[in-house]
């Protein structure tokens, strides 16, 4: 029908219009003096991609469609509002699995209704399914685990032989439904089912420490999944973002884990923190506290202060304390700078982000290459919350899980001062050599307590 | 749209995303993770239509499921993009101009 022709020309038009959009705005998002217009290009084209979509020949079910997309968007504005910066983190996760959930929805309508076009496509439609159905709900897991409703790993022996297997058996109901999709539906709920056990079990034994990678990954595993519905769909918009959301987020995943000198398998299997307990009685020497008055006077008479957040900061919400700290140091004339470390926190650049919130010009901020050199050379080492990124034991102890991880070297200031809440080891599990050190005095207390007693201290001066 | 135009794309596709990225500074790294996130959104325009195509109480079901992630996934992911990069740029006016981060 020639109707039908020129709607669709539209939407392929309109498609292209969107990937364009889309690339454009991911490339402009890659600088930070065009970030925030790239977001708006990339939602120009989502909202091109998804008005021209009604138009799509042969669509029915408006009256299931609509509501639906105003109840999860509704719902997503609202959540995504209230939620305070330093939780992004979950809400990324928990994004991000809504859309491999959603890709898996795609396969699933597919595969039981089995009338996909080809076994090339079966075949997609399934891998797209796993992909998307381990994704939704590994990444409902890992927001579990940082909003803090997850609080422990659960690991067992033998746990990656019973992943090994769920992987196999899913691939195993996976050939079958890519080979018969039209006869047996009990077949494609088993598959789906072992799909989204397998996400589960595969992310609970990961230390909070690792969730960076872990979101990273998904939301590449989100974007590839997309990408194979979208070639199941014929719809080209959904394979160019999905495997362009696919590659970058790979890259990003290896570039994280490399930061924690680690492969992607080490972070994905070896259950990280069950070894820690081999190293735990290896440290010597005492904890030496101090109070917020003394190191107050120790910072403001030091000529260089280095500041290392660490996701202490964001639970506790002190960025914007350590900025009025900050701006009392330079005030007096102290030189301070910010270290960051590449996994600080829960994702990458979640530090960043945080100081960005507070008014802290990214001038003052370092990353671990910039600034390592210039520990050497400060009076203080103020760390925030922040634990096995500074535990020198990484460089020293080759038994140590965490050995080879590059780390900010803080023990290398002359003076040490550690805010932190208790003391307990950090989520590795690991005891902390820096926390024992000679010039090293521990601050207790929640850190944006401490930080404010810290200001009064130098108002005080 | 043939399998191997499609596989071209798919290719060219993955060289872009890689390329795009491979020059970020770390400090968006967070905000990129979450533009992406916002991108694979499109997943959206393929649940409208898995939905539309739906026939059986099932299809229908799983395709409502599908379109309510989607729009979760696309609208939630613009928000907090959108409010992270906010405060990027609020930051670089009080610092006075565009700095240098790499």
């Amino acid at each position: 029908m020639p109707d039908w022709a020129s709607a669709d020309l539209a939407i392929q038009a309109s498609y292209l219009i969107t990937a364009f959009l889309f690339i454009v705005g991911l490339k402009r998002m890659s600088s930070p003096v065009t970030a925030r217009s790239g977001i708006l290009w990339a939602g120009a084209g989502m909202a091109v991609a998804t008005l021209v979509t009604f138009l799509y020949p042969g669509m029915s079910n408006y009256g299931l469609i609509l509501p639906a997309m105003l109840v999860g968007g509704a719902l997503a504005w609202w959540s995504g509002r209230r939620v305070a910066m330093t939780n992004m983190p979950q809400m990324i996760a928990l994004y991000n699995g809504m859309g491999g959930g959603a890709a898996a929805a795609i396969a699933a309508v597919e595969l039981y209704r089995g009338e996909t076009a080809s076994y090339a496509t079966t075949t997609l439609a399934v891998a797209g399914g796993i992909i998307g159905a381990v994704s939704f709900s590994g990444s409902a897991i890992a927001f579990g685990k940082l909003q803090g409703l997850i609080t422990r790993s659960i690991r067992f022996g033998g746990q990656q032989i019973i992943n090994l297997l769920l992987l196999a058996a899913a691939l195993i109901l996976g050939a079958l439904v890519a080979a018969h999709a039209n006869t047996m539906p009990a077949v494609v709920t088993a598959f789906f089912l072992l799909a989204l056990v397998l996400g589960v079990s595969m992310t609970l034994p990961i230390g909070g420490a690792d969730m960076p990678v872990v979101i990273s990954l998904y939301n590449a595993l989100t974007g590839l999944a997309v990408a194979f519905e979208g070639f199941v769909l014929n719809n080209a918009a959904m394979i160019i973002a999905g495997t362009v959301v696919g590659s970058a987020g790979t890259l990003l995943t290896q570039l994280m884990a490399k930061a924690m000198n680690r492969s992607l398998g080490n972070v994905l299997f070896s259950g990280f923190g069950d070894t820690g307990t081999a190293a735990a009685g290896e440290v010597s020497g005492s904890l030496k506290p101090i109070e917020a008055s003394d190191a107050g006077v120790m910072m403001a008479f030091a000529s260089k202060v280095i500041i290392v957040p660490g996701y202490g900061m964001a639970v506790a919400q002190a960025q914007h304390k350590i900025w009025e700290l900050t701006q009392l140091l330079i005030d007096r004339g102290v030189t301070v700078k910010f270290a960051i470390h590449p996994v600080a926190g829960r994702m990458p650049g979640h530090m960043n982000v945080l100081l960005a919130e507070a008014g802290v010009p990214y001038d003052l901020i370092a990353d671990l290459d910039e600034i390592n050199a210039e520990f050497e050379t400060a009076d203080v080492a103020l760390i925030i919350g922040a634990n096995d990124v500074v535990n020198p034991v990484a460089r020293t102890d080759k038994s140590s899980p965490i050995y080879g991880m590059p780390i900010l070297n803080a023990d290398k200031a002359k003076n040490v001062i550690v805010i932190k809440r208790g003391k307990g080891a950090g989520f590795s599990g690991i005891e902390n050599a820096l926390f024992y050190l000679d010039n090293t005095r521990m601050l207790y207390g929640d850190a944006q307590k401490a930080v404010s007693e810290l200001i009064q201290a130098i108002k005080a001066v | 749209m043939t399998g191997i135009v499609a596989l071209y794309i798919f290719m060219l596709a993955a060289f872009t995303g890689y390329e795009v990225i491979s020059r970020v500074p770390v400090i968006l790294h967070t905000p990129l993770m979450s533009g992406s996130n916002f991108v694979h959104g499109i997943v959206l325009v393929g649940a409208m239509v898995a939905l539309g195509g739906a026939h059986t109480p099932l299809e229908k079901t799983i395709g409502v499921i599908g379109v309510l992630l989607a729009a979760g996934n696309a609208v939630g992911g613009y928000v907090v993009t959108e409010r992270m990069l906010e405060m990027f740029k609020a930051s670089g006016a009080r610092a006075g101009a565009a700095r240098k981060t790499h």
